[in-house]
């Protein structure tokens, strides 16, 4: 298969068959918390885009040099100090040049320097031993399936959790957990697809 | 030996290289943040609810420490007049008026009170149901009871009891919440002070009025000759109070032949009495 075609795949695969949130369930605390609305469901899966493909931009060639001295298996530490170090970077960089971007994006940064699901998608790169350009589509992927399945729980909390009458027992955390359980089957269906 | 050396130095040097780059680009990237913004953003709640207008705390305070806009330092629902000192201090400028205001619901249409047009089983919103032959009530002004402004409270302050929203007074910060979700127009925001209100705002003629409510302002003008203080009006038969020249003597809700005009310290006298 040729390389154009390998990326492609990893990108379908990233956003359905292996979507962080729903099928790998890493990212789960943004998940459940910034899916209350679509404008901070935007705002978020944006952030969280650029930041996976930003850190394994970085990450990768780290990598690299990590496995040059024999000591890969440092990457989960090394990789947590890149990344928080980046999105600390990355944040004063925007508040200084792109002051609007900083607005729809700024709260959203800081929440994502520990988030599981970037430094999982780093992670992933190696252990499936992905090329540069496999890695940075898989992250740009990865993203954007978080997005997609931030924006379709928003889209579901907005309707059914807000405008129905829950049993009090179900009010809260409980029917957003059962939301998601139930997005999670759904996508279950896709599984075993491009495999 | 040599791998943990390796791993110590490799992973010191990444750390290192990290802090000297971030420790740079603070510098190179600072945005001068005015201390004037930074010492009004402490005083503020940091609820974020939107109630001053600006698109968070953060905001309000970008806006008061930009002298040259003027912005009044009142305007923080949740902190009250006491924020609103503290941020006049700071900016060495007078409080200004901060009375209290609380939201207060114009309709008094009760299951009992009001007659339903038809039974409904739709999705449970005041705007859904609206756009059904203009509302479950057969009064067109009145109070859904759907809970639109329940749902868009922050603060647990305003719920459906009875089949009309009503304000826990005590809770209410005056954010506003409810009274954009109303999409009968029947909250507004009411300074504490004012204790007599007109509950209703059914503007139809009398006999209309009366037909769909018991408790309908029917304008007979009752209040109006009532009144010693010139203080009650009826416009578009509906009776309004000028809250500026009601002393709050209760006579009009005394002479209310419909009982639409409440008188909130009668009531506060009888949770006093009650209590004693």
């Amino acid at each position: 298969m040729s390389q154009f075609g390998k990326i492609v795949i990893i990108l379908v695969s990233m956003v359905l068959v292996d979507n962080y949130p729903l099928a790998q369930f890493l990212g789960i605390c943004p998940f459940l918390g910034v899916s209350t609305d679509l404008d901070s469901a935007k705002g978020m899966g944006v952030a969280v885009t650029f930041v996976m493909t930003l850190a394994t931009i970085v990450t990768w060639p780290v990598q690299q040099l990590l496995d040059k001295f024999g000591i890969g298996y440092l990457q989960t530490v090394v990789f947590i100090l890149i990344i928080a170090a980046l999105v600390q970077f990355v944040e004063m960089f925007m508040k200084k040049n792109m002051p609007a971007l900083y607005k729809s994006m700024g709260i959203y940064l800081p929440l994502i320097t520990t988030n599981c699901a970037v430094l999982g998608v780093c992670i992933s790169n190696i252990d499936k031993g992905y090329t540069y350009a496999e890695s940075i589509a898989q992250a740009f992927g990865g993203g954007i399936g978080f997005w997609f399945a931030l924006t379709i729980m928003a889209g579901v909390r907005s309707r059914l959790v807000d405008q129905s009458r829950i049993p009090k027992s179900f009010q809260g955390v409980p029917i957003v957990l059962t939301t998601a359980a139930i997005l999670s089957l759904a996508f279950m269906g896709f599984q075993g697809m491009f495999g | 030996m040599n791998t943990i050396v390796i791993a110590i130095v490799l992973v010191s040097v990444i750390g290192i290289l990290a802090g000297i780059l971030l420790s740079y680009a603070s510098k190179i990237f600072a945005v001068k943040e005015d201390q004037l913004f930074i010492d009004l953003r402490a005083e503020l709640p940091g609820a974020n609810c939107g109630g001053c207008g600006f698109a968070g705390c953060d905001d309000y305070a970008h806006a008061l420490a930009d002298k040259s806009l003027n912005t009044p330092c009142n305007k923080c629902a949740v902190g009250g007049p006491a924020v609103a000192e503290k941020l006049a201090g700071i900016l060495g400028t007078n409080a200004g008026d901060t009375e209290r205001k609380i939201s207060f619901v114009a309709c008094n249409g009760t299951n009992e009170n009001a007659k339903k047009l038809y039974d409904y089983k739709g999705v449970t919103s005041c705007k859904a149901a609206k756009t059904l032959f203009g509302g479950v009530e057969s009064c067109l002004y009145g109070c859904q009871g759907l809970g639109d402004c329940e749902k868009a409270c922050k603060f647990d302050a305003i719920h459906v009891c009875d089949g009309v929203a009503t304000v826990e007074r005590d809770k209410c910060t005056a954010c506003g919440a409810c009274v954009a979700a109303c999409p009968q127009h029947l909250i507004s925001l009411k300074p504490e002070s004012s204790l007599v209100i007109v509950q209703c705002s059914n503007k139809d003629m009398g006999k209309a009025a009366m037909a769909v409510c018991k408790t309908s302002c029917i304008g007979c003008r009752m209040c109006e000759r009532t009144c010693q203080h010139d203080a009650v009006h009826v416009t578009d038969n509906l009776a309004v109070i000028d809250p500026e020249k009601c002393v709050n003597c209760g006579a009009c809700a005394e002479k209310c032949p419909k009982h639409c005009i409440l008188n909130l310290s009668l009531k506060a006298k009888k949770v006093e009495e009650k209590t004693a």
